[in-house]
């Protein structure tokens, strides 16, 4: 029987505001909070809501027999919490429906997998409380920042208790094999791969409403007549796409809403069945082995991190940020830990491409460059002044930990004097 | 296709972008197996380079008949032009100009400069091209910005020959909006009589279509490109302590000199180790540095003066950032030069070049504080200087003449078939 996983994915990326360098040590706010406030609020209303609507109602109408799955980053989260509790409302819905199954995400969409390992885990780490104690389901699937996957990657994230990893169904790993399979990971056999299907992905995030497109008007049961003619053998369909996709990729009007929801109706009556990434990594079972020596993502021809660090700009940008990630995980500083976390935001790589910028704020590749070294800058410098580069790292723990422990014993010794004081008066009296 | 062209300079003699851009069109053009260029220039000091076109004199151009005998001729052209040219010129003389003052061989000693009766000048040049409209051949006429439409329109007048006028500035550039009517008049005549209208930017286009009254469908733009550099690698980066920033250019409002003296005050207010430089001259002189003074920073701020030929690639080389925040360039060449020899540029919003140049900062030229940030990012961040410099310099040797050439002869022949 053929399954059909449908994935969808939120996250948006703090606004920087614009930040000279003469601000440079006297400033540390970097957020334009009324331009991410307003963004967010438009996403929501013309998307994302929207589309978690969809869904609640496809879940009805198919009397629970819709399933999808969900990546929201941490950050996102904090937004919706901050600008929009209606996104929060109504993804504990689907939490508690037990149709929709929430993926572990980087918490502020990093590319820390390839950078620096404790740092993902922290990551990976922190958006899964905030999962938990929000919507309380835990993770089990990995959806890495844009779909990033390696065979270290994938064996880093085996230790941390993962058994399943998303990627890009990419021709280069793939090469003749079906993506429509579950897969083990070379580089963490028990771990198992799913792969994103491009084709019929792209035909809705890009296609959908082309009138240039081969197999325009798509429509709900043409698409499942689609997905029906896949080969016997092919079990498992990936559908992963941005929720933008949904009401801003392809506008409402488009009809892109009304065809998610009939889809159900024709993807059953076709004797097919839909399951979330966990599902699927459980009931079915892996026989090949995907190999991904290099770093692979969703994004670009080349499907590689070309996109985010493939020029000098982001070179400079990402291997200055994440030089100081030792120093920034020794420090307790609560502002200066979540200036970290919003800075590693992928996007502001993608900003920096000189050939496809993404959905960037900025005039052009330098302009966004400018901007975020003004702001790192800003940071490195509030991370030196805390922990000056004179001291080593390992010096510094070590000064840490004896300041920590000395800490320790004081209010031992503290609490011992108490007690000790208390029994001298009750001696007394 | 034979064209006859009018320009005002040509090199090595030049005064401003007009003679590069002449030059530059020209042998980009001549690129074409069966184009041939006449260019007509006031007065030429006989050292142009005339392997691809023919250069003519119109201080040569017999425009009043006077009778001489053939030794006599050539020995007072001195090798200027053949006698058996200026005779056939002087069979061209269909007017009665001896209202203007002209020389033993009846011609006009122009001074091929910008002088204080330059419409005088330019009266006299379309005396010229009257003799010339009825002596040659040509299947086109192109005037090369406002000093030549009057000699275009002329030709075209006794030749029926389609005009093609080149804007390489507007009035409205050249004086910040404070425009003198004759000067308008001339332009908005030119254009009016045009066939077609070719703008160096978008920028200058929507001038023309704007202030100029102009048809969107009779105005293109094409944009200039830059001559490669014969020996680039002679231009070499030497090692130096301090950061050069450097604007090169007149030193007039249309510059927006100001902008780049406030910037440097922003950047210097901060940093340490660079260092700003103002080469050329102009009238705005004086007040930048006063105002150099007035903010302080005059121990790294310089002026050097005017600056020619190999002496502005040296400089350019020599610097960390090229700066040009032009409060309004109909296109503006010199940043293309400085990304020649790898110098990254900083260009304001209001310039030509500005359209069809990727890996160069652009600011608007008010902003100070962008251009200031600009400069910074560039001196301070390695990954900018490398990017700008690498990429920048791919990117302009990738801008021919020869493309610029190949649209300039869509448009003739658009205007010859009548298919534009």
């Amino acid at each position: 029987m053929k399954n059909i996983c449908f994935c969808f994915q939120m996250h948006v990326p703090y606004r920087l505001k614009r930040y000279r360098f003469f601000e440079i040590g006297h400033d540390h706010y970097y957020y334009d909070d009324m331009a991410t406030e307003e963004h967010v609020n438009w996403l929501v209303q013309t998307s994302y809501l929207p589309l978690c609507q969809t869904i609640k109602d496809m879940i009805n109408l198919s009397k629970g027999k819709f399933h999808c799955a969900l990546s929201v980053s941490g950050t996102m989260i904090e937004m919706f919490e901050q600008f929009n509790p209606e996104m929060i409302d109504i993804l504990k819905e689907l939490a508690a429906s037990k149709c929709v199954e929430f993926l572990a995400t980087p918490y502020s969409y990093s590319l820390a997998s390839e950078y620096n390992e404790s740092e993902m885990k922290k990551q990976f780490k922190k958006q899964e409380e905030l999962l938990e104690s929000i919507f309380g389901v835990k993770a089990q699937t990995v959806w890495n920042t844009e779909l990033l996957y390696s065979d270290e990657t994938a064996y880093n994230l085996y230790k941390l208790g993962y058994k399943t990893i998303l990627t890009e169904g990419a021709k280069h790993i793939l090469s003749w094999n079906s993506p429509n399979c579950v897969y083990q990971s070379a580089g963490a056999p028990k771990m198992k791969v799913l792969l994103r299907n491009s084709n019929l992905s792209d035909e809705l995030s890009f296609h959908f409403s082309d009138p240039g497109w081969g197999n325009f008007p798509i429509d709900a049961e043409k698409y499942a007549n689609q997905l029906k003619s896949f080969p016997e053998g092919d079990e498992i369909i990936n559908i992963w796409v941005g929720a933008d996709t949904f009401g801003v990729r392809q506008n409402a009007g488009s009809g892109i809403f009304e065809f998610l929801k009939a889809l159900p109706y024709y993807v059953l009556e076709r004797e097919m069945g839909f399951m979330t990434p966990a599902e699927a990594a459980k009931k079915l079972s892996a026989n090949n082995t995907v190999s991904a020596p290099y770093a692979l993502t969703w994004s670009g021809e080349a499907k590689d991190l070309s996109v985010y660090v493939g020029n000098d700009l982001q070179q400079e940008a990402i291997n200055k940020l994440f030089a100081v990630a030792e120093r920034v995980h020794l420090c307790q500083d609560k502002s200066l830990k979540t200036n970290w976390l919003r800075l590693q935001d992928v996007n502001y790589l993608h900003y920096m491409n000189h050939i496809d910028q993404g959905e960037t704020p900025y005039e052009s590749a330098y302009d966004a460059f400018i901007n975020y070294m003004n702001v790192l800058s800003d940071f490195l410098q509030t991370v030196e002044e805390q922990y000056p580069t004179t001291i080593e790292n390992e010096e510094l723990n070590e000064l840490l930990k004896t300041i920590r422990n000395q800490e320790e014993e004081i209010q031992k010794l503290q609490e011992k004097l108490k007690s000790n004081k208390s029994e001298g008066r009750k001696a007394k009296s | 296709m034979k064209a006859l062209m009018f320009g005002w300079e040509f090199p090595p003699h030049i005064l401003g972008g007009l003679g590069t851009a002449s030059y530059g069109l020209t042998r980009g053009m001549a690129q074409q197996n069966d184009m041939e260029i006449t260019f007509v220039i006031p007065k030429p000091w006989g050292d142009e380079d005339q392997s691809f076109l023919r250069i003519i004199g119109a201080n040569s151009i017999p425009v009043v008949w006077k009778e001489n005998n053939y030794d006599y001729v050539k020995q007072r052209l001195e090798g200027r032009m053949s006698p058996e040219d200026y005779f056939h010129f002087r069979n061209g003389i269909r007017y009665d100009y001896r209202r203007i003052g002209t020389d033993d061989l009846g011609c006009i000693n122009f001074s091929g400069r910008y002088p204080d009766n330059l419409i005088e000048e330019i009266g006299n040049y379309e005396a010229v091209a009257s003799v010339l409209a009825h002596s040659l051949d040509f299947d086109i006429i192109h005037s090369h910005d406002w000093l030549t439409y009057p000699a275009g329109v002329f030709a075209k007048h006794i030749s029926g020959k389609p005009l093609v006028i080149h804007v390489h500035a507007t009035d409205f550039d050249r004086s910040r909006g404070n425009v003198n009517p004759t000067v308008y008049a001339i332009e908005r005549r030119g254009m009016d009589e045009a066939d077609h209208i070719i703008c160096v930017s978008n920028l200058t286009r929507n001038t023309v279509i704007e202030k100029y009254g102009q048809d969107p469908r009779k105005v293109s733009t094409v944009h200039n490109a830059v001559e490669p550099l014969a020996h680039p690698e002679e231009f070499k980066k030497p090692e130096r302590k301090d950061k050069l920033v450097t604007f090169l250019g007149r030193i007039t409002m249309q510059k927006g000199p100001e902008y780049f003296v406030e910037a440097a005050a922003r950047v210097l207010s901060k940093t340490d180790g660079v260092r700003f430089v103002m080469a050329g001259s102009g009238d705005k002189m004086a007040e930048m540095i006063d105002l150099v003074a007035k903010r302080g920073i005059a121990d790294k701020f310089h002026f050097p003066g005017f600056m020619r030929g190999k002496q502005v690639q040296e400089m350019l080389a020599m610097s960390d950032v090229y700066i040009m925040p032009s409060v309004s360039e109909p296109f503006g060449i010199s940043p293309l030069e400085a990304m020649q020899v790898g110098c990254p540029s900083i260009i304001s919003h209001q310039s030509g070049c500005a359209e069809i140049l990727q890996h160069a900062i652009k600011t608007d030229y008010w902003d100070i504080d962008a251009m200031a940030d600009a400069i910074y990012a560039i001196v301070k961040y390695p990954a900018m200087y490398k990017s700008l410099h690498e990429l920048g310099q791919a990117e302009v040797n990738n801008i021919k003449w020869s493309d610029a050439g190949l649209k300039v002869r869509r448009i003739y022949d658009g205007v010859i078939n009548h298919t534009l």
